[in-house]
């Protein structure tokens, strides 16, 4: 075998190792789960709203509501069950984005609970919120100027 | 119950089909690229956000509600929107305000069940 040399022939060589994932079947099992997860947010919002909140009230609980389904699943070892056969379709709604965070907080509880778990449960999630938060305050003040 | 026959089950189907759809575009990223999860929760998370900032993503959360919010895309799209609307109610310190604020709920949540889940759950085993 020849050696490896270049980044290209690294990336060749590793998508002919790597098993094909069948895409159709992963696209579809992430089609449904997704949108499962997404009508319970639907339902849990059309509920809070039939008792009577507003809209930013009931998206708010909603969120809250997946995100600590999502920490009892991810706790008992459940979440990643659920997202080794639905792929995205559990990691893009916000259950992905708790997961990210509960896992590695169990994970490094080994490491102590500041620096393990309050440090490393941000892994995943930080880049997510650094970015996220950046984008919405470029966003704010691009706002102000278009106001004036 | 009053409730379920308040259910319209036409909302339903556009949320799971939306919601559905905007998982495939995720699962074809992780399937077609080499972008590591992380990367995908970025790219999403910022195209919401963008796509809140330009106002467009608002009709597809009037289309198809939590189908549209309850993906990262529409924690982006929150987090602009909440910018936006603080920006309009005190000016350039609503930019830093206004974002996390609407966001708030859900971050303080997955903080707060995190911290709770790593005291209650043992960590697993790997077994290779």
């Amino acid at each position: 075998m020849k050696p490896i040399e270049t980044k290209q022939e690294y990336s060749d060589y590793v998508d002919k190792k790597s098993p094909n994932s069948p895409i159709l079947k992963n696209c579809f099992n992430a089609f449904w789960v997704g949108g499962l997860i997404c009508t319970i947010g639907q339902l849990i919002m059309d509920f809070c709203k039939y008792k009577g909140m507003d809209e930013t009230g009931a998206s708010t609980v909603v969120s809250i509501t997946l995100i600590a389904i999502s920490a009892i699943l991810t706790g008992l070892n459940i979440f990643n069950k659920i997202g080794k056969f639905a792929g995205a379709g559990s990691l893009i709604p916000i259950t992905g984005f708790a997961n990210s965070i509960v896992s590695p907080a169990i994970e490094y509880k080994s490491e102590g609970y500041v620096m393990g778990v309050g440090g490393k449960m941000f892994t995943v999630a930080g880049p997510v919120l650094v970015f996220g938060i950046s984008a919405s305050v470029i966003i704010g003040i691009i706002a102000v100027l278009f106001a004036h | 119950m009053d409730f379920i026959q308040s259910i319209d089950w036409m909302g339903i189907l556009k949320c799971f089909v939306v919601g559905g759809i905007i998982c495939i575009i995720g699962q074809i990223l992780i399937d077609k690229t080499k972008l590591t999860p992380a990367r995908i929760l970025v790219i999403f998370v910022t195209t919401g956000a963008v796509l809140g900032g330009l106002g467009v993503y608002k009709y597809l959360i009037d289309f198809a509600g939590a189908g549209a919010t309850v993906p990262l895309l529409g924690f982006g799209a929150n987090l602009a929107k909440g910018a936006i609307q603080e920006v309009q109610t005190s000016g350039l310190f609503g930019a830093f305000v206004g974002g996390v604020k609407a966001s708030a709920g859900g971050i303080a949540a997955a903080v707060f069940f995190g911290y709770l889940a790593s005291l209650i759950a043992k960590p697993k085993i790997k077994k290779q």
